[in-house]
């Protein structure tokens, strides 16, 4: 048998507040995030909501050598690696040298940080572009920076499956304290609020136009209308169960299981294979439909992805037959960010006995058949199955729940 | 042509590249070696790229990455500038 692999600490970076406890309250209160954007002006573009982590100042946190190299979501990376070590109370020197590894997600790289450098070159010239382009922009970055910060040095790396990153990412390091690394940290922390970036993913054609920011963003309802991006994310520190019980910390849950997929080309025929994720992230952790409690659905946001998710629920559990909430309605969609932030806050959930709400949802189309909770609920809760698409065709699945004995 | 000081160099390296907390705690700063300073070769680049604009010179980044110290960078600019001139 494969041992179990838990989670010792979590760091918060999101829309929703800075910091596990600031995140989960908001969560609780049901705070939408979204709004007009203030990182860049919108006015010329046909979108022009997003969510923001709010309040945040980098020299608060971090050592000015870092300032002049970071894209913005890698110093929100950084905070959040800080906090998950903190958290985990993991001494990382005092761990053998190759002891500890990263593995992030990413989508897009330090856009922000590109896209001045790139007008500096086409406006001033190469000479006025900064060094630090070399590694800043790159979808890499957050890994290398968090391990050099911490000086992990076992094994790392980066995924880059859009939306679904957030759990493959947290899955690689599962998968690396299996094979015996002694802890890693996992998940993602990713953002491109910048006109470049926005720009790209305007073209993607899947972004809601809505200028209300509570009409934007509505997953599973009749007015679905696309999607609003965020930034943020979380990271988990995991170690084994074993290793964790050893040294008596402080255990949030468990990766109890995982599964990925790629769907069949578009234009093919074959249907999406999201189903077959759930069910084999399901069969990974050794469960059965009726011992999940609760769904954080991938909450597309938009009809045709909406039915599809709908449908695979419905197929996996019964209609109606498992709670679904999709509490990416407060903070947008984080790319790679945003499901490795479902596992913390269905972990949170579980812990709490509190399942989170999704906002803005006023008219859940019927035929869906979701029991889809749009205020907070209590409930005993030992397991949660998150779910998560990320564009091009990655599907991913991971169970999380109460660890198995 | 205005030449460089160690003030201003300095300076110019902390807005390019930051601090480091903690590193030169007394000491003769143009004497200590830039990795106790905190600064490797990127930190080193970006400030010659400034200090390149700034004093209209051409540095070259080899020549720049073989200064090990403030003062050996100092130098090279100075004298860089001389040459100009």
């Amino acid at each position: 048998m494969t041992s179990t692999v838990v989670v010792t600490g979590m760091g918060v970076v999101a829309p929703t507040g800075i910091g596990v406890d600031e995140h989960w309250a908001a969560t609780l209160r049901g705070t939408c995030a979204i709004d007009r954007v203030s990182r860049f002006d919108p006015t010329p573009y046909r979108s022009t909501l997003a969510a923001e982590v709010p309040g945040f100042v980098p020299e608060e946190h971090l050592p000015s050598r870092l300032i002049p190299q970071t894209d913005h979501m890698t110093r929100l990376a950084l905070v959040a690696a800080d906090q998950a070590l903190q958290n985990a109370d993991l001494d990382v020197p005092s761990l053998p040298e190759f002891g500890v590894g990263v593995v992030t997600a990413s989508s897009a790289g330090g856009f922000d940080f590109g896209h001045r450098e790139l007008e500096k070159l086409w406006s001033k010239g190469p000479e006025h572009v900064s060094a630090y382009q070399s590694f800043a922009w790159f979808y890499a970055v957050n890994t290398g920076q968090i391990s050099i910060r911490h000086g992990l040095r076992g094994p790392s790396g980066v995924l880059v499956t859009e939306q679904a990153g957030g759990l493959d990412a947290l899955a690689q390091a599962r998968r690396q304290v299996r094979q015996g690394t002694r802890a890693m940290i996992g998940g993602g922390v990713d953002g491109s609020l910048c006109a470049w970036g926005w720009v790209a993913q305007q073209t993607g054609g899947r972004l809601s136009t809505a200028q209300a920011p509570d009409r934007a963003y509505l997953p599973f309802d009749a007015g679905a209308c696309g999607q609003v991006p965020g930034e943020g994310g979380a990271l988990l520190v995991l170690e084994s169960a074993d290793d964790a019980r050893a040294r008596g910390a402080e255990v949030y849950g468990a990766l109890l299981g995982y599964a990925a997929t790629f769907d069949p080309p578009p234009g093919s025929a074959g249907p999406s294979t999201l189903r077959r994720a759930a069910e084999l992230a399901l069969r990974d952790a050794g469960v059965e439909a009726r011992d999940i409690d609760v769904v954080f659905a991938d909450a597309a946001g938009l009809p045709d992805l909406d039915r599809a998710e709908a449908q695979t629920l419905a197929e996996v559990f019964g209609g109606c037959a498992v709670p679904v909430t999709a509490p990416k309605t407060m903070t947008g969609r984080l790319a790679a960010g945003g499901a490795s932030l479902d596992v913390a806050t269905a972990l949170l959930a579980i812990r709490h006995g509190v399942i989170p709400p999704t906002v803005n949802v006023t008219r859940p189309l019927p035929d869906y058949r979701l029991d889809l909770v749009t205020r907070p609920r209590r409930a005993t809760l030992s397991a949660a199955l998150v779910l998560a698409r990320g564009h091009g065709g990655f599907n991913a699945a991971m169970v999380v729940g109460r660890e198995r004995r | 042509m205005e030449t460089l000081t160690l003030d201003r160099l300095m300076e110019i390296m902390r807005e390019c590249a930051g601090e480091e907390e903690g590193a030169n705690a007394g000491g003769d700063i143009g004497d200590t070696e830039f990795a106790a300073l905190g600064y490797d070769s990127l930190a080193l680049l970006e400030t010659a790229a400034r200090i390149e604009r700034e004093y209209q010179v051409r540095l070259g980044d080899e020549t720049v990455t073989e200064a090990k110290t403030p003062g050996a960078l100092l130098s090279l600019v100075n004298r860089t500038i001389s040459e100009v001139v």
